[in-house]
C-alpha cells in the first residue's frame, strides 16, 4: 500500500511539474547524467538562448519533432545558455509565450572550454547547435548549424536508422 | 590547413563538412579555418573612424590581437571592457587589438556600419572596429562565432597564428576568470616564448552568414 501511495504522489508531482514546465538550472555534470541516465530511445539536445535569433527561429521545429516522434521514444531537451538571473524575467515568460512543450533546462556554467569538447569535439561553441543520440545503437550525430524549415525532421530520420 | 579556393572565387557559401569517427558524426558549418601555426592573410577594411585599416599599415607592430566581434551578441558586449583593456595594455607593447565585425547587416541590421559607429562612440572603443562587409576575411580565418580571437605574431611580412579562441574562461565576471588566455598568449610571445595554451573554445553567437 505504501508503495502505491508513493507512486501516486510521484505521478501527481510529475504532472504538476509538466504543467508549469519548470526550468531547471543545471551544471554540466547534471547534463552528462541526464544524457547517461535517459531511458528514451532517442535523445535530441538543442543548445540555444532567447537572445540568439537563429536559435529562436528553428525552435518550433523541435516541438514538432517531439510531437511526431514521442511515441517512438524521442526525448527533446532544450539547453539554454541564457544568463541565470534572467530566468524569471526572460526565459520562463518566453517558454510560456511560445508554448514550448519540450523540456527546457538552463546550463549555468562559466568555463565553457572545459566541456564543449565533451558534447562534441567538432563543436566550436557557436549556437545554435544540436546533438542527436540513438540510445539503442550509441550513434551520436552533432550539428553546428541552424536547421532551416523541414531540415530537422530529415536529420533526425537519419539518426534513427 | 586553409584551402584558398573559397576566397579566390569570392564564394562565401557555407561549407558543410562531415567528420566521421565510428559512431560519431559532426556536421559543421564553415569548418575550414586557420589552425595555430598557419599564416593568416592581411585585410584592408573600413574602420568606424573613417580610415582603412590593414596589418601592413601598422609597421611598428610585433603582432596583432584580431577579435571577431559584433554589436549584437551578449557575449561580445560582456567582453567590450576587457577588449579595451587588452588594447590599452598591449598596443604600446606592439600587439594592438583590431576588432572585426563579420555579421551580414541585412540579416542583422544592428550590425550595420552606422550602428557600429554609434556603438564604438557610445562604448568609447579605443581600438579600430572594422566591418567585413563581404565576409571575405571571416571566411578566410574560419571564425564561427563572436567573440573569437586570433593572436597573430608578425614574421617579416607574414602573420602566424599563435593562439585562437576565447579571451578568458569566465564571460560573466573578468575578475573571476582563472585563465586569461589572450593575455597569457601575448605575454608569452613578448618574452619570446612559445604560447602555452594555443587553442580554446567558448560559447558564442553564430556568425550571421549571408544567405547564398
Amino acid at each position: 500500500m505504501r508503495t502505491v501511495i508513493a507512486l501516486f504522489l510521484i505521478v501527481i508531482a510529475q504532472s504538476c511539474e509538466q504543467k508549469t514546465n519548470k526550468i531547471e538550472i543545471i551544471k554540466f555534470s547534471d547534463l552528462e547524467n541526464i544524457i547517461l541516465n535517459s531511458h528514451s530511445d532517442y535523445l535530441v539536445l538543442n543548445f540555444w538562448a532567447t537572445w540568439c535569433a537563429p536559435c529562436v527561429k528553428e525552435l518550433p521545429q523541435f516541438d514538432q519533432l517531439l510531437s511526431r516522434h514521442q511515441e517512438n521514444g524521442l526525448e527533446v531537451i532544450l539547453v539554454s545558455f541564457d544568463f541565470v538571473e534572467q530566468l524569471e524575467k526572460k526565459v520562463s515568460p518566453f517558454v510560456e509565450r511560445k508554448k514550448i512543450k519540450s523540456e527546457v533546462v538552463l546550463l549555468d556554467e562559466t568555463d565553457y572550454n572545459s566541456f564543449i569538447d565533451k558534447i562534441d569535439p567538432g563543436w566550436s561553441g557557436a549556437i545554435p547547435a544540436t546533438l542527436m543520440i540513438n540510445k539503442r545503437t550509441g550513434k551520436r550525430v552533432f550539428f553546428e548549424k541552424e536547421f532551416k524549415e523541414g531540415e530537422l525532421e530529415n536529420a533526425f530520420n537519419s539518426v534513427m536508422n | 590547413m586553409k584551402k584558398n579556393i573559397l576566397i579566390s572565387t569570392g564564394v562565401l557559401s557555407v561549407v558543410l563538412i562531415f567528420f566521421v569517427n565510428a559512431k560519431k558524426t559532426s556536421i559543421l558549418e564553415n569548418s575550414e579555418k586557420y589552425e595555430v601555426g598557419d599564416y593568416a592573410r592581411d585585410f584592408n577594411l573600413k574602420s568606424t573612424d573613417g580610415t582603412m585599416v590593414s596589418m601592413a599599415g601598422m609597421k611598428e607592430a610585433k603582432g596583432f590581437i584580431i577579435i571577431f566581434t559584433c554589436n549584437t551578441c551578449p557575449f561580445s558586449k560582456m567582453y567590450e571592457e576587457r577588449i579595451k583593456e587588452l588594447h590599452t595594455e598591449y598596443s604600446t607593447k606592439g600587439f594592438p587589438v583590431i576588432a572585426i565585425n563579420p555579421n551580414d547587416q541585412d540579416l542583422s541590421p544592428e550590425d550595420s556600419f552606422e550602428s557600429m559607429k554609434a556603438r564604438a562612440k557610445a562604448q568609447k572603443f579605443n581600438f579600430p572596429y572594422l566591418q567585413d562587409e563581404t565576409q571575405e576575411i571571416v571566411t578566410s580565418y574560419g571564425a564561427s562565432r563572436t567573440p573569437q580571437v586570433f593572436v597573430l605574431l608578425k614574421e617579416k611580412d607574414k602573420y602566424k597564428v599563435a593562439y585562437e579562441g576565447a579571451i578568458d574562461n569566465n564571460h560573466r565576471d573578468a575578475s573571476m576568470a582563472s585563465k586569461k588566455y589572450v593575455k597569457e598568449a601575448v605575454d608569452n610571445l613578448l618574452l619570446g616564448k612559445e604560447v602555452q595554451t594555443k587553442f580554446t573554445k567558448a560559447i558564442g553567437c553564430s556568425i550571421k552568414w549571408k544567405e547564398s
